[in-house]
């Protein structure tokens, strides 16, 4: 589309400027976006069901009964329960606690480490930027699984692998976003000033220019979670997450898999809340890129 | 600079690509902790073993000489030996790669056949129900464990049904057609929500365009302009995500050939790990790889030869 330079013609009939930008700004309320709401209330469910967990259920997560192995969902057992007689519905909140605690925070460090070297390559350009653009290229020349297998394995099993494995592949696209929009923010007036005020890059680079493009790596973020819990519970089911007995949605749909033909819930229900998941943090992803961005 | 200028200028770009990943796999031994010739060997580690992988390894010797070796062997072909199956890890990869490429080649078919219409659908109305619908798909579909959709369509098709085998290669090339049915869709699945809302993005973009006003003005029937005028247009930026994308496709066979049970370089990987056979994991790392940087220069060359406005200066 091609910008009009002749300024549009005052139509005496549209409400004043301030009356529309405030409806605008009402249109734009967090609570009026129906995707965003849904989002909220399916996390908002999910989250209080992982945290309620002990409160919710009174059995154990790990405690067999082999008496009662592969039980059908009945008022007892909700879900029923495996095949060392552990309920199903017990084991369902407690992995999917683990889960998203592990996602959480896995997601914090490729955040903060890719922002740190996006900001860097963007803002100084030159060699600086050519090293850290050639590592991107690196990391992104391996498939993302392919990676994350190779890195837990040869680190050992455990959580503490899956952060370094996860921060290890996950930087490089905040780093990519990051670098991007500090290329374009740093021509503006406003950096201009500040350097031309004599500030250091660290104070521009941390005060005046991230500030501005962080909404982007934020926005990443929301769906670089779903990523990590999938990858979190695609570890499990291979059998390199974290080790049993522990609750994991992962390994849960792994045991489950050789009763497919009998007992099909042991294996659908851990995936289904897995893609509920996954919804739920997409559509405020979603949501949130509307919100945030500028100029809608 | 000029067509061949570009193809020179990708292909020095790939030497420090991949010269990069020979280093971050030469260096997967050194992430192991303690001593990492007695932890690969685990239970058949022998003083006697141990000793001839670090001799074989060059382990005592500085990191730059030890990468010089691994890189000496790597340019005669050789990856080591695999510690569990015996024998050079090259012909194990080499024996295992076809089932992997059958895959990845029948994905990307499947992809394609399932986004364009899904594509079209959507943004020949935009906003509109099919729009809606369509655009829901991948809020579903990115959020989906792979090999949990590979666990519904093995219920649904091979054990209720009955129309696909549960698992495995096949034999033939009809065999294999019918055999990596289920796999291939499983793995087009988790490509097809990214492809299908780039595709419609930029549809919705060349729709606005005005050679599309002029053609729509001169009467072109509508199933004509879209194939003619906009899904030409449009589906060049489909290429490029589906390019970007390739890493993570080559990346899900593994676990897709995991569920179904294909004897693809995936599943040698997996094996191999819960063999504790470091060589074959180490290979097979290096083999995906360099797979993802090759199919990216193809694009890349493909994308210049396909579209004739990219230009080759900068």
């Amino acid at each position: 589309m091609i910008a009009s330079e002749v300024p549009p013609i005052p139509d005496p009939d549209a409400p004043s400027l301030a009356t529309a930008r405030a409806q605008r700004r009402a249109d734009r309320r967090w609570y009026r976006q129906p995707a965003l709401m849904a989002g909220i209330v399916v996390l908002v469910i999910v989250v209080g069901m992982a945290v309620l967990a002990p409160v919710i259920t009174s059995y154990n997560p790990n405690a067999q009964d082999l008496t009662s192995s592969l039980l059908g969902p009945s008022g007892k057992h909700l879900l029923g329960t495996d095949q060392l007689g552990r309920d199903t519905f017990t084991r369902l909140l407690y992995g999917l606690r683990l889960d998203l605690r592990i996602a959480f925070i896995a997601v914090l460090f490729p955040f903060v480490l890719g922002t740190v070297l996006g900001t860097l390559a963007g803002y100084f350009g030159g060699w600086v930027d050519a090293i850290i653009m050639r590592l991107v290229d690196i990391v992104v020349a391996f498939p993302f699984y392919v990676l994350v297998i190779a890195l837990v394995f040869v680190l050992g099993p455990g959580e503490r692998s899956i952060y370094i494995a996860i921060t290890a592949v996950g930087w490089v696209a905040y780093a990519r976003i990051i670098r991007g929009e500090i290329l374009v923010a740093k021509r503006q007036d406003y950096v201009t000033a500040a350097r031309s005020g004599g500030l250091s890059d660290l104070r521009i680079m941390s005060r005046h220019l991230l500030p501005n493009v962080i909404t982007q790596a934020f926005i990443y973020a929301m769906s670089d979670i779903v990523q990590d819990i999938l990858a979190i519970v695609t570890l499990g089911y291979l059998g390199l997450g974290i080790p049993p007995p522990t609750a994991d949605l992962g390994s849960m749909i792994n045991d489950g898999q050789n009763f497919l033909s009998t007992h099909w819930q042991l294996t659908t229900i851990p995936g289904l809340v897995v893609v509920v998941v996954g919804l739920g943090l997409s559509l405020v992803g979603d949501g949130l890129a509307d919100l945030l961005r500028p100029g809608r | 600079m000029g067509r061949t200028g570009f193809v020179v200028q990708r292909l020095l770009l790939l030497v420090p690509v991949a010269v990069g990943v020979t280093i971050i796999v030469f260096f997967m031994v050194h992430l192991i902790p303690g001593d990492p010739a007695a932890t690969i060997l685990g239970i058949h580690a022998t003083p006697k073993a141990i000793a001839l992988l670090h001799k074989q390894w060059g382990l005592n010797r500085p990191l730059v000489s030890q990468y010089w070796l691994f890189i000496d062997r790597l340019f005669h072909g050789n990856l080591g030996q695999s510690l569990y199956y015996g024998g050079p890890v090259s012909s194990l990869i080499w024996s295992h790669l076809p089932p992997t490429l059958w895959l990845l080649a029948y994905a990307v078919v499947l992809t394609v056949l399932i986004s364009v219409p899904l594509a079209v659908l959507a943004a020949s109305k935009r906003d509109g129900v099919r729009d809606h619908v369509v655009r829901a798909v991948p809020l579903v579909g990115l959020g989906m464990p792979q090999f949990w959709l590979g666990f519904l369509l093995i219920y649904g098709f091979a054990i209720s049904l009955r129309i696909f085998p549960v698992s495995g290669y096949g034999a033939g090339f009809t065999g294999h057609l019918q055999s990596m049915f289920l796999p291939g869709l499983t793995v087009a699945f988790a490509l097809t929500p990214v492809v299908i809302r780039s595709l419609r993005a930029s549809m919705i973009n060349v729709l606005q365009a005005e050679y599309i006003v002029t053609a729509r003005s001169k009467g072109v029937p509508p199933h004509r302009l879209f194939l003619r005028h906009v899904l030409r247009n449009a589906v060049i930026p489909a290429v490029t995500v589906l390019a970007i994308n390739i890493g993570f496709l080559i990346g899900a066979t593994v676990i897709i050939e995991q569920v179904f049970a294909i004897p693809g370089i995936g599943q040698l990987m997996i094996d191999s790990i819960f063999q504790r056979d470091f060589p074959v994991v180490q290979g097979v790392t290096l083999v995906f790889g360099v797979m993802v940087v090759l199919v990216n220069l193809l694009a890349d060359l493909a994308y210049a030869a396909l579209d004739p406005r990219v230009r080759f200066d900068r």
